[in-house]
């Protein structure tokens, strides 16, 4: 109300020979105004700690100089590559079981068994509920089984799969609400099309964007997660990260290889959007 | 169509229906909601099965058949084309989906975008065209596939006045030109009788009526049809013998074995004409004008006669001199009636679905 007040008295103290597009056209200077305001404000939110990040990593041996020695050790640094490796590796295998497990079964129960969806949305958001630490007692014994078979470290991935599931799911659940999916199949269906064509290529080249969305999220939780695989004694990046940062006198490593996954992350960011931005122009 | 049911849980949505398409024809399902007419072009599309009933098509049992396998072109009333698809991708889909060589299918698609007259879009995308030009390429697709029957689902129902009197005209052109037997679901009696060799019209999942729509419309089979097709004047009178006597006139009946008795006579408002009460008179039946109603080429006259209101349709011409208030005696024109026996007390039905 008094901001609508607000406006109400901008325009009635306006010059008596300013015409409505006058009011108009200063109504919108000051909302682009306070909009750049915004935008700054949140943008030094970001990037100021961003910035002080690349600043260590870039700081040399002795006090005011400069250095990418911290850039070098990424490759370098003893269990970091391997560490960077496996969880790219866990990221990739994360994104595309979550997506094959959720995608076609969330299709699936769109079009032929909506009256399980709301139990379906239960179980997919039953992680966010469950404190990491939980899962990782309850997970414990079933690591350690496969452990005794000498499993590699990216069984780590049905944990990654279970904690993805709320954000994939949300992410592919808006993608398929904004389509009317059950007209598309039943129109598919109608000219000749198996339900796998429906699912395929009819409604999952729609849900793109959500697609790449669930994507982004999942690999970005996957770069990001430390307390599983920590606890599980799996040297992923974060882990390897702690590490190093408890170890090394020097932590400008610490620095570039956060600010790298960092920057990765943002970078697929800007991948999805633009290819969504893409997508809607086609 | 034969003994067609369908129910959900408690509901009988479709009620032993039969319907048997002619090759060619095009038939139009009328009816109000929930009276199951989208639900037989869904069972006959097989997006749904039913209860019971067999659906048969050029003497192949298709009703345990799916959808995918039963060869009907469907337009949905909901805007239905491939978002991710061009129009000439969408109309050539099913062509795909039957493996037709690439040219092949292109050309086809083009014959079909020429028909509908969307061949400088086939390259834009569902969302760069209007509701009309995304129904007319959801039509183009169904016609593609060169399916058994036509089924239309209420396509015009989304669009506005003129665009959905345009689309009527070119669907019905599209069809003849075609020779597609079709089905037609509309609620929309307008539309119906515009553009169907037949009208069904349907009630509580059954089919009351299937006639021609002039049929339809003079000589409706029930008292239902008679109200839900056009504007009905309900009127109290007495049947003896083959007439009915209605407010001391004598009408002959629709169904020469109605008992005799009191009944309610459905009256068209057209059969009712109006005459200025100093020049004819005054007859059994007179009347003060309420409201004159303008409609185009006719009008619609409302007139108190004292117990009741009875409507009558009249040329506009004959109807400028009507105001309201004027005196006017009414006059029915002896066509065949329908009346109804259950119910005795008379009103004016309004009932333009």
């Amino acid at each position: 109300m008094a901001a609508l007040a607000s406006v109400g008295e901008t325009s009635l103290e306006a010059p008596a020979t300013r015409g409505p597009q006058g009011m108009q056209r200063s109504r919108r200077r000051r909302l682009n105004a306070f909009r750049y305001v915004v935008f700054t404000l949140f943008g030094l939110f970001i990037v100021l700690p961003l910035l002080a990040l690349a600043r260590f990593s870039l700081e040399g041996s002795k006090l005011g100089t400069w250095s990418v020695a911290a850039w070098k050790q990424i490759v370098s640094y003893p269990g970091l590559a391997s560490g960077v490796e496996l969880t790219l590796e866990l990221a990739v295998i994360t994104s595309v079981v979550t997506l094959v497990l959720l995608l076609p079964t969330m299709i699936w129960i769109k079009l032929r068994v909506q009256w399980i969806s709301r139990t379906f949305e239960f179980l997919c958001l039953l992680p966010l509920t469950i404190p990491a630490i939980a899962l990782v007692v309850g997970l414990g014994p079933v690591y350690n089984r496969i452990q005794h078979y000498s499993l590699s470290a990216l069984q780590l991935f049905w944990v990654y799969v279970i904690l993805a599931l709320p954000y994939a799911y949300r992410a592919l659940s808006s993608g398929l609400d904004a389509l009317d999916a059950v007209t598309l199949a039943e129109a598919a269906r109608s000219l000749g099309a198996s339900w796998f064509t429906v699912m395929f290529r009819v409604i999952a080249p729609n849900m793109r964007q959500a697609i790449l969305n669930a994507v982004l999220l999942t690999g970005a939780l996957v770069l990001g997660e430390f307390t599983i695989a920590y606890l599980l004694l799996f040297n992923t990046l974060q882990p390897t990260l702690y590490s190093i940062s408890r170890n090394t006198p020097n932590a400008g490593v610490v620095f570039s290889t956060s600010l790298a996954s960092l920057l990765f992350a943002f970078a697929l960011l800007i991948i999805v959007s633009y290819a969504g931005r893409r997508r809607r122009r086609g | 169509m034969e003994g067609l049911t369908r129910r959900y849980g408690p509901v009988v949505a479709l009620d032993g229906l039969d319907l048997t398409l002619r090759p060619g024809e095009l038939i139009a399902l009328l009816g109000p909601s929930g009276c199951g007419k989208t639900t037989t072009l869904r069972l006959l599309a097989g997006l749904e099965d039913a209860d019971a009933g067999t659906i048969t098509v050029g003497g192949r049992d298709i009703t345990r058949q799916s959808a995918s396998k039963r060869d009907m072109g469907m337009v949905f009333q909901a805007y239905s084309l491939f978002p991710h698809m061009t129009v000439v991708q969408n109309v050539a889909f099913g062509l795909r989906l039957r493996r037709m060589a690439k040219s092949e299918r292109e050309r086809r698609a083009r014959d079909m975008l020429d028909l509908v007259g969307l061949s400088e879009q086939a390259g834009r995308y569902a969302h760069q065209l209007s509701g009309g030009q995304q129904q007319r390429v959801a039509l183009a697709r169904a016609l593609a596939i060169e399916p058994q029957v036509l089924l239309l689902d209420e396509p015009l129902s989304a669009l506005d006045a003129k665009v959905r009197a345009q689309l009527r005209d070119q669907i019905r052109r599209i069809q003849l030109e075609v020779g597609i037997t079709t089905l037609f679901v509309t609620h929309d009696q307008e539309e119906a009788l515009a553009i169907a060799d037949r009208v069904g019209v349907m009630r509580a999942g059954q089919l009351e009526q299937l006639a021609p729509p002039t049929e339809v419309y003079s000589r409706p089979a029930t008292p239902f049809v008679a109200e839900f097709v056009g504007l009905t004047n309900r009127l109290a009178g007495t049947v003896s013998g083959s007439s009915v006597t209605v407010r001391g006139q004598d009408l002959p009946l629709v169904d020469l074995g109605t008992p005799a008795g009191p009944v309610t006579a459905l009256i068209r408002p057209e059969a009712v004409t109006l005459a200025s009460e100093s020049s004819a008179g005054s007859g059994p039946l007179a009347g003060t004008v309420i409201a004159v109603t303008f409609l185009g080429a006719t009008s619609r006259v409302t007139v108190d006669v004292g117990d009741t209101m009875i409507m009558a349709q009249l040329p506009t011409s004959d109807a400028t001199e009507l105001t309201a208030g004027s005196h006017v005696a009414l006059t029915i024109r002896p066509d065949p009636v329908l009346v109804s026996v259950a119910e005795s007390k008379e009103s004016v039905a309004a009932s333009e679905a």
